[in-house]
């Protein structure tokens, strides 16, 4: 049984609640005394059917105000597989809860109004969806009930949006259009009468048809060390187990690690997962290692399979979103945590700001709340981690602010570099 | 047979789970696992217990006892904690009514559900707890559905919603001010199917009063209370005898009971599947209002 997680965007009212509300409850997954209390509070709100966007607008203020302010997770299964949304709110103010939302899907759902077409906020989220390398994007053209459901207003969204999604999208990331009409549930789960010019996949056919391969366990192999079991029981009296969630890559048994930053190398004597010993351990598993040889690691230092090491980086360009009132400004320290490892950063650059909507380029002095940039930071201690592009699990970070220990920020690594690189004055 | 019944536990929640308990271990001074003895919390024990086998579990178990309890969990506990040498403090909601902290509720739906709040706020200053472990799921209820894995609570224990931190990949941020604690959901992904698929793939041992029993009971509003010395009847409630289990188990007087036979695990997993009413829904206390949790979950309730 594997899972599939998702994540929707769009603005506010384009219809991302209700489109989960009709995939829920085409799927049988809402339990009917869930059902009957939405129903009675449509009717208290004096609408004449069932408003199903109740069903994840789960806050006070949201119901009062109508919107969504918080990322909600929903679930539900198919005999195929598990799903695992992230209702991300729409509002501009809350793009950093989009970020949340999509930074750990595998499938991001753009909704688009087909009466309003491609919005300011669709670049945003498709850009989003690009910089968080999202393998598969759906574009659902919803409240085609309010266009008659024409074929010509569904066209002309696919090519402007397409005119944008060619220039950012990247190599392999898959776009889809479907036609939808969340309330009354055409092509969410069953296929629509009244639009038959449409020919393509419902949307959870394309759903239950996406091709999970990550590709994780053929990238270099990595484990962070979260923790180092030591029972100091007579019966494990030598035990010294490290313990990690594997990041990418397959560990085997008498395969030569090495471990970061000492550089010392042993052997895999052991893959424990519980009571249970593995010849091997893939990409996500949670196990512990043991070592042939006893030496010194600890939290926050990674384990790699030996010639496939990350370098020591002290320097880094990144994609850094900011996700806080407080401002980022150049000069100014933060904690960055990568993995479970923890160094201070120091903000050396702002290259650019970008504006999601036009991609153009900024300068800018400081980082507003939702601001897209790219940072270059000093790092005190070196980091060992991969480009986001190359290796997804490995090159992204957030920041940490010393002062409130609020998250601040979320990075994504675009460069790597042992030192400060010499800069290419041109005078 | 349903399709899902089929369905197996998706081992990934497993894996996800283990390495949020051990991020805990390793990022806080002084954590504890929040037990309640429902079957939730019993998932949590074994995840804990295979997060750092062979060394044992490296914090203590925290169960707040209301004195309302099912004797049944309580017999559960003081078992499974001799079992797997579990450093298992026990707080009592008595000693708080005691001590004049909170005031016993009165009338037909009186109960100490709420009450076990300021029990909970005041064991996490006696023991200096800097993140509790708790074994809320995401999919029980709409507030829930909004919370972070690690959730930050102020000094008196209070969620703000609005202030949450963002949560990226499963990088998890621990730092915390003085006087905060962090509350962590390491199974806020489970369903509650995917609960008892685990139990049943895992064999863990669960409450007797989860599968069908004989027991009295009283029925108000609709749905079937147990029947016990704590619950306040009106006299035209008359005690009956029936075949009940407990889909979910909090305490005597907020916990309705289903009727059913289902005897075993597979038995329960197929009558949630066919089931019609959701977890909560058996829970009197969410009924209260809509916002009910959420206003709880301000309060500081788990
Ligand atoms: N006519 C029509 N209305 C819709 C459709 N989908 C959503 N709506 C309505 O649009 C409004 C906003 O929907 P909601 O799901 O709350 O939007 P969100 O802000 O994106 O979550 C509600 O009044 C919905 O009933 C649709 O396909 N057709
Ligand atoms: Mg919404």
């Amino acid at each position: 049984m594997d899972i599939l997680r998702l994540n929707t965007a769009g603005s506010v009212d384009d219809g991302k609640s209700t489109l989960i509300g009709r995939l829920l409850f085409d799927t049988q997954s809402i339990p009917q005394d869930k059902l009957e209390a939405i129903a009675a509070s449509s009717q208290r709100k004096g609408l004449d059917f069932v408003d199903l966007s109740l069903l994840t607008d789960g806050l006070i203020a949201e119901r009062e105000q109508g919107i969504t302010i918080d990322v909600a997770h929903v679930y539900f299964s198919t005999p195929t597989r598990k799903y695992i949304i992230a209702d991300s709110p729409g509002h501009v103010e809350y793009t950093r809860n989009m970020v949340t939302g999509a930074s750990t899907a595998q499938v991001s759902i753009i909704l688009i109004d087909s009466r309003h077409g491609v919005v300011e906020q669709t670049y945003r989220h498709f850009f989003i969806s690009t910089l968080l390398r999202i393998p598969k994007v759906l574009v659902c053209v919803n409240k085609m009930d309010l266009v008659n459901f024409s074929q010509d207003v569904f066209s002309n969204i696919v090519s402007d949006f397409y005119a944008f999604a060619e220039k950012i999208k990247f190599e392999g990331q898959i776009i889809d259009f479907i036609p939808v009409c969340s309330l009354h549930g055409d092509n969410i789960a069953k296929g629509s009468d009244r639009m038959p010019w449409y020919e393509g996949k419902t949307l959870l056919q394309e759903l239950e048809t996406t091709n999970l391969k990550e590709n994780n366990d053929e990238l270099p192999a990595r484990m962070p060390v979260q923790y180092v079991v030591r029972p100091r029981t007579d019966e494990f009296h030598d035990y010294r187990g490290y313990a990690g969630k594997i990041s990418s890559g397959i560990f085997k048994v008498g395969d030569t690690v090495t471990a970061l930053p000492s550089e010392q190398t042993s052997v895999i004597k052991k893959i424990q997962k519980f009571e249970s010993s593995l010849d091997e351990a893939h990409s996500k598993e949670s196990v512990t290692l043991l070592l042939t040889d006893d030496i010194d690691i600890s939290r926050g230092n990674m384990l790699v399979k030996k010639g496939q090491e990350p370098i020591a980086a002290k320097y880094i360009v990144a994609h850094v979103c900011w996700m806080a009132h407080e401002p980022l400004s150049i000069g100014k320290v933060y904690w960055l945590q990568h993995g479970n490892q923890l160094v201070k950063a120091k903000i050396d650059a702002i290259q650019h700001v970008i504006v999601p909507d036009t991609l153009e380029h900024q300068s800018a002095t400081q980082l507003k709340l939702n601001d897209i940039a790219v940072l270059s930071l000093k790092l005190a201690h070196p980091i060992f981690a991969d480009t986001f592009a190359t290796n997804r699990s490995n090159g992204g970070f957030i920041c940490v602010d010393p002062g409130t220990n609020n998250t601040v920020g979320v990075g994504f690594i675009e460069e790597l570099y042992e030192s400060v690189p010499v800069q290419e004055f041109a005078i | 047979m349903s399709v899902l019944s089929k369905r197996k536990f998706p081992r990934q929640l497993e894996d996800e789970a283990i390495y949020i308990i051990r991020e805990v271990a390793a990022q806080f001074d002084r954590p504890a696992l929040l037990f309640s003895g429902g079957k939730d919390s019993i998932t949590l024990v074994r995840l804990a217990q295979k997060a750092f086998y062979p060394a044992r579990i490296p914090f203590p178990l925290l169960h707040i006892d209301t004195g309302h309890n099912f004797p049944e969990t309580i017999e559960f506990r003081d078992q499974l904690a001799k079992e797997l040498h579990l450093n298992m403090e026990v707080r009592y909601v008595q000693d708080s009514i005691n001590q004049g902290k909170v005031k016993e509720e009165t009338g037909k739906y009186a109960s100490r559900n709420a009450l076990q709040t300021v029990t909970l706020l005041d064991a996490i200053e006696e023991l200096k707890l800097d993140a509790c472990i708790g074994g809320a799921r995401r999919d029980e209820e709409k507030a829930r559905a909004k919370e972070r894995i690690f959730s930050v609570r102020d000094e008196f224990g209070q969620w703000d919603a609005k202030r949450q931190r963002p949560e990226l990949f499963d990088i998890l941020n621990g730092k915390i001010n003085v006087g905060e604690n962090v509350r962590v959901f390491p199974i806020s992904n489970w369903t509650e199917l995917d609960v008892w698929n685990y139990i049943r793939e895992e064999g863990i041992g669960i409450p007797s009063v989860y599968y069908a029993h004989e027991r009295e009971i009283i029925e108000r509003d609709g749905m079937i209370w147990p029947y016990s010395e704590y619950l306040h009847t009106t006299p035209d409630e008359i005690v009956q005898r029936r075949v009940v289990r407990f889909r979910t188990v909090g305490d005597m007087t907020c916990t309705a009971a289903v009727e059913s036979y289902a005897n075993n695990i597979d038995g329960i997993i197929e009558e949630i599947l066919s089931a019609v009413i959701s977890e909560r829904g058996a829970r009197i206390d969410d009924k209260r209002s809509e916002a009910a949790m959420e206003k709880r979950k301000q309060e500081g309730y788990f």
